[in-house]
């Protein structure tokens, strides 16, 4: 497979506009200021590109929610909060191919008709939060940003805005709330951000990789891009592995890749040896599969929801036949309790009781009535908040509890955790 | 009292021109006041509170929500370590009990000469790369007791 994302990160200095350019960056530019905006939003709709911060929502027909009689600025934004646990992909992108990302902002921006964009990107990614910085400065002094693009008549903006430590900033609607200056907490949809987001106006939130494919699709047309992937998923994803592999890293792999093979010929299969015992594809808020159902699951979006989880944003990561799943529980859900914003009750609680009875059976104090509770907390957490952060813990829960319902059941029984953790 | 210096408050003007509306630069600005000082104190809540007509109480409503701005002062060299799922399966417990023995502190604290403190923290988007810390602004990655050694070596 010839990549679309990757296939320049092996080249030194990519990431400077001098060797980029050598190397094709913002060659699009002058195609697309000869096409209308509304062909360009056809061009990517047509091309099948689904959103790849973690909901898979075609890029396209979000475009196309911008109200058409809009008399408002319209804004785009570059989600680059990346923080759910397990995915570390745009990371990549900021380091070594910034321009390629840039480039696709400034498609988005001028099919969208906004002509100012904000990179949100997260506080703790100061390094790649400066190369991208250098990156802007240099395309607005090449002139691919600012006043009248390349004698366009287009103009174009890109802002960046640092996060400050807050994993629901990743949440679109938080995310505006900390771009506009105030606590990220998300906000009753609909109105959708298309329809009011920022200061009130039409906004496009699109993920850093998403923006990432558009110079390809916009180069060789929606056809070329739809020969990657599946029916319904195309194109290549960025997978970011980690856990028990050889070879943890950023892989861009063609959609539909079973797992077994990522996992063997990519991750150099799971380390010292071992067998396989859990991964979870796409980050720590969707399920985890056992061994059996990842032999049988691969990396697009059909296929994941077919097995009851999803590919997420990519967070692929790994648990040998080693590791204990009660520990494993306890942490994710350390991380839902340390993150959830607090605006609704149902999380808020939620995701303290859920750490609490978790981290107590891990350590033995378990009871026999505290699965059928946790089961009782997960229910109650679900379709009662603002946002889908409750269900970020609470499926991951179920899943858990119902694929190694044995290991939390032993250590309630031995008051201890058999793994000696 | 606190004051931006000159050229902080220069670089925060330029931060208000990116906004239709001034309140959008708070957060740009704390990052401001916690680089001119290390940490975001009351008095320059007030501070910023003034600049960009918004309240005290909404500033300080703002800071505490977010993690990285320190709202009391820590020491000169803020270790943060990712204890969350993913380093978790590659012995960040470890990186972490290795940390307090050599320091002589627990999470949360700093030395008594001010040069370190240990924070553990959730997801840092360093998984391939664990055990992983980051140093001020610098991440440090697939850790060993060796390297730690020759990393806090070199800061002072």
């Amino acid at each position: 497979m010839e990549p679309i994302l990757s296939k320049n990160w092996h080249i030194p200095g990519q990431h400077t506009l001098a060797v980029a350019r050598n190397n094709g960056a913002y060659g699009t530019l002058e195609k697309l200021f000869k096409m209308s905006p509304s062909a360009v939003i056809d061009e990517v709709k047509n091309s099948g590109l689904r959103g790849r911060g973690g909901a898979g929502f075609s890029a396209g027909i979000k475009w196309g929610f911008i109200p058409k009689d809009n008399k408002k600025p319209v804004y785009l934004v570059n989600n680059f909060d990346e923080s759910e646990p397990g995915t570390f992909k745009d990371r990549s992108i900021a380091e070594k191919d910034p321009h390629m990302m840039i480039e696709g902002m400034i498609i988005a921006a001028y099919a969208i008709g906004a002509r100012t964009a904000y990179i949100y990107i997260r506080g703790e990614y100061y390094r790649p939060w400066v190369r991208i910085e250098a990156a802007i400065k240099e395309a607005y002094d090449a002139g691919f940003l600012g006043k009248n693009i390349l004698g366009s008549g287009f103009d174009c903006d890109i802002h960046t805005h640092r996060g400050a430590g807050a994993y629901i900033c990743g949440e679109e609607t938080a995310l505006l709330s900390s771009l506009e200056g105030g606590r990220g907490y998300p906000r009753i949809k609909p109105p959708f951000p298309a329809i009011a987001g920022l200061w009130g106006c039409p906004t496009i939130v699109n993920n850093a990789e998403t923006l990432s494919n558009l110079p390809f699709i916009l180069e060789k047309g929606a056809a070329a891009y739809k020969k990657y992937g599946t029916e319904k998923s195309s194109g290549t994803k960025l997978i970011s592995a980690s856990g028990h592999i050889h070879k943890p890293g950023v892989y861009e792999i063609e959609m539909g890749l079973p797992i077994q093979t990522f996992i063997n010929e990519y991750c150099g299969g799971v380390w010292k040896g071992r067998r396989l015992k859990g991964m979870v594809p796409g980050g720590s808020s969707f399920a985890v599969l056992t061994a059996a159902e990842a032999a049988k699951t691969n990396l697009d979006f059909e296929s994941c929801a077919a097995a009851g989880t999803s590919l997420g944003s990519g967070g692929f990561y790994v648990m040998d036949e080693t590791t204990c799943m009660v520990e494993m529980m306890a942490n994710t859900a350390k991380f839902y309790a340390h993150e959830s914003c607090g605006q609704c009750t149902p999380c808020r609680e939620g995701t303290g009781w859920v750490k609490k009875i978790v981290t107590r059976i891990e350590g033995g104090q378990g009871r026999p009535q505290d699965l059928e509770l946790l089961d009782n907390l997960a229910k109650n957490m679900m379709g009662r908040t603002i946002c889908v952060f409750a269900e970020a813990l609470a499926m991951p829960l179920l899943a858990y509890i119902a694929k190694f319902r044995g290991e939390f059941e032993e250590h309630i029984r031995l008051g201890h955790c058999p793994h000696g953790r | 009292m606190f004051e931006f210096t000159k050229e902080n408050k220069k670089k925060f003007d330029e931060a208000v021109k990116k906004y239709p509306q001034k309140k959008a630069a708070l957060l740009p600005a704390l990052w401001l006041v916690q680089e001119q000082m290390g940490w975001v104190s009351p008095e320059s809540m007030e501070y910023l509170a003034g600049l960009l007509d918004v309240t005290p109480a909404y500033v300080y409503e703002t800071v505490s929500f977010y993690t990285m701005y320190n709202r009391k002062p820590i020491g000169r060299h803020h270790i943060q370590v990712c204890d969350s799922i993913c380093c978790s399966l590659r012995e960040a417990k470890g990186t972490v009990e290795y940390l307090k023995k050599k320091l002589g502190i627990h999470v949360g604290e700093t030395t008594p000469d001010g040069r370190f403190h240990l924070s553990t923290v959730e997801c840092l988007g360093s998984c391939g790369t664990a055990p992983m810390m980051q140093v001020d602004n610098d991440y440090y990655e697939n850790l060993t007791e060796e390297k730690i050694d020759q990393i806090l070596e070199r800061l002072k």
